[in-house]
């Protein structure tokens, strides 16, 4: 049965310090959501109180609506997958990932079977009578899944699964996390500090910070739309600009600030409040001549040449920025120059005080 | 080949000496057919290992030791393997001077240990020689239980017992078939090395035994007093044996590498 999660003004605390503030959070059915942050942000605190080895000073914790808060750890029928692995030490790769039926009492011929079973599906089965330590770590990382999965959990958390793998791995175990999760349709709570292992499996990204959810949204939304600095800091909108609009005529707005000014096209930009930061990504910086009448003023230091284009980095107003720059068009270290904004690669957000 | 430094070779060969050279010398002076402890050796006889046995002291102190060190030790894991669990587990949460607490009975001179334990167990509660006995020793090895457990404890991943309950194992059958497995080694090691300890304890033992109940390390102490001939050093010989053998059978099961590890 796929159920649903829902976290309602959930604080916890170490001690004296409060690490979540209040915080909820609404799983669907059947999703994946990532919880996403820098160390020490709640995530893992989070992943631990749904689990159950903390508790909350405050708050509920519901699967389908039913609250477990007071549910100890071994009853909560979820399914935990650990960074590092924590399989058995003395138990072989079939009894490590019968160990949750056997608790259930399942019988050793239908559990063998269904261990049998798992084990194909995660490509194990030949190594079934190894122990642990005999295996890499994309294979033990496997085990683990198989071992949380075989028990038909009620919900699926993982605690940065694949921390210790190396890159290309990495990217192959979280397709197949995918896949092993759309195919049971297990709800999942995937905790990482990687934005683009987050942001490429999930269906929806809580973004934390301090202990709150910052923007909980899909991950597109999150990567073109994010709604405070914070979040457009950290999907990579690097340089923000405060600006002020003083003139709006014929569907373009102009804003300026710190030095800057640039002609807003309504069609493009949408409607823009009075006074509002503009956050540009590296590729939404584009170096062009001085002689332009809008733009960023800069001076250019070093350039370095991408293939399709090059990077320069400039000294504006609002500090040193990358911005990119047509390779038809090469500048010189040291030249004048204006950057105009790419709009895709740009976002709006609330003006900062 | 990497060249040793003379030094280097000096000093290896003298802590060999003097780690090796009194059991030698008291290997030595046991087959001694002489009726005083000998070195060198004077002729060869292995009569003093018959007398061992003769000496009904020696027998009946021989079983009171083990019995004291096998209970003494079994006690002391019965405390010292929940109480390392605690430290490794939730050592972050505890005062610091709880760790150095459990090693004190290393630290205070066993002399003075012995005698405190003699006034306040013996003296105030009047408890019978065997039990006083057995609350000394268990204390004086519950060091090592702890350490040799706690140092098993700090290389166990306890994620692995979040990751059983989770699967529905309850926290204390998680404890026995999760945890208690995979430091089998450590409580082995933390056994030999308190069972061993508790067998050879003399300070402690000299203030707690009484009328008709001794050690063994006490009765062979007595014994000196009174004789001068090489039972002593026979007997010796047997203990050294003992341990060799206990070591042997352990290396085989288990592999000395768990002691080091």
């Amino acid at each position: 049965m796929t159920k649903s999660l829902n976290l309602t003004g959930i604080s916890a605390h170490y001690g004296r310090t409060q690490v979540l503030k209040d915080l909820d959070l609404d799983v669907k059915a059947g999703e994946l959501v990532s919880l996403l942050g820098a160390s020490g942000c709640g995530k893992t605190t989070t992943l631990r109180l749904i689990a159950g080895f903390l508790h909350a000073t405050a708050g509920r914790v519901a699967l389908d609506g039913r609250d477990i808060s007071a549910v100890a750890a071994h009853r909560r029928d979820i399914g935990l997958v650990f960074q590092n692995y924590a399989l058995f030490p003395h138990m072989s790769v079939a009894d490590n990932v019968g160990f949750g039926l056997k608790q259930r009492g399942v019988a050793p011929q239908e559990r063998r079977a269904r261990v049998g079973e798992m084990l194909d599906k995660v490509g194990l089965a030949a190594f079934a009578d190894r122990l642990p330590a005999a295996l890499s770590g994309g294979q033990k990382q496997r085990v683990a899944l198989a071992r949380a999965l075989v028990i038909k959990p009620s919900l699926l958390l993982f605690d940065e699964p694949l921390s210790n793998l190396d890159a290309k791995l990495r990217v192959d175990m979280r397709v197949e996390i995918r896949e092993l999760q759309r195919a049971h349709n297990i709800t999942a709570i995937y905790v990482t500090h990687d934005q683009e292992e987050a942001f490429s499996i999930s269906d929806r990204v809580a973004i934390m910070d301090a202990g709150q959810i910052s923007q909980y949204d899909t991950p597109e939304i999150l990567y073109r739309k994010p709604a405070n600095a914070f979040v457009a800091n950290f999907v990579g909108f690097e340089t923000m600009m405060g600006l002020r609009v003083t003139g709006r005529s014929g569907g373009v707005t102009t804003a300026e600030g710190q030095g800057a000014r640039f002609a807003l096209d309504e069609a493009t930009w949408g409607p823009l409040p009075d006074a509002f930061t503009l956050g540009a990504r590296a590729d939404g910086l584009r170096v062009m001549a001085a002689s332009e009448d809008d733009g960023l003023p800069a001076k250019l230091s070093v350039r370095t040449y991408l293939g399709r284009s090059y990077h320069y980095r400039a000294e504006t107003p609002v500090g040193s920025v990358v911005a990119n720059g047509s390779i038809d068009r090469p500048f010189n270290e040291g030249d004048r120059a204006k950057l105009v904004l790419v709009p895709e690669q740009c976002c709006i957000l609330p003006a900062t005080p | 080949m990497q060249r040793s430094s003379p030094l280097l070779v000096i000093t290896a060969i003298a802590v060999f000496i003097f780690l090796l050279g009194p059991l030698v010398i008291v290997a030595a002076a046991s087959i001694s057919n002489t009726e005083f402890l000998a070195f060198p050796p004077q002729g060869f006889s292995l009569r003093w290992f018959v007398n061992v046995f003769e000496v009904s002291a020696f027998r009946d102190t021989f079983l009171i030791s083990l019995q004291i060190a096998l209970l003494g030790t079994f006690l002391s894991l019965l405390i010292g393997i929940p109480a390392a669990y605690a430290l490794s587990r939730f050592g972050f949460a505890l005062p610091k001077a709880l760790s150095n607490f459990f090693v004190l009975p290393i630290l205070v001179p066993q002399i003075v240990f012995g005698f405190s334990l003699l006034s306040a167990i013996s003296v105030d509660f009047d408890l019978p020689v065997f039990p006083t006995l057995l609350i000394g020793h268990t204390i004086i090895v519950l060091p090592y239980s702890i350490r040799v457990v706690g140092a098993s404890l700090a290389t166990f991943d306890f994620s692995a017992e979040e990751a059983a309950i989770s699967l529905g194992c309850p926290p204390m059958k998680t404890f026995y078939t999760i945890v208690l497995p995979n430091i089998r080694g450590g409580i082995l090691a933390a056994f030999i090395l308190a069972f061993i300890t508790s067998l050879n304890n003399v300070p402690v033992s000299l203030f707690l035994t009484g009328p008709g109940i001794s050690t063994l390390p006490i009765q062979m102490l007595t014994y000196v007093e009174n004789f001068f001939d090489p039972t002593v050093a026979a007997l010796s010989v047997l203990l050294m044996a003992l341990t060799v053998l206990v070591m042997a059978v352990v290396e085989k099961t288990l592999g000395l590498g768990y002691f080091v590890r």
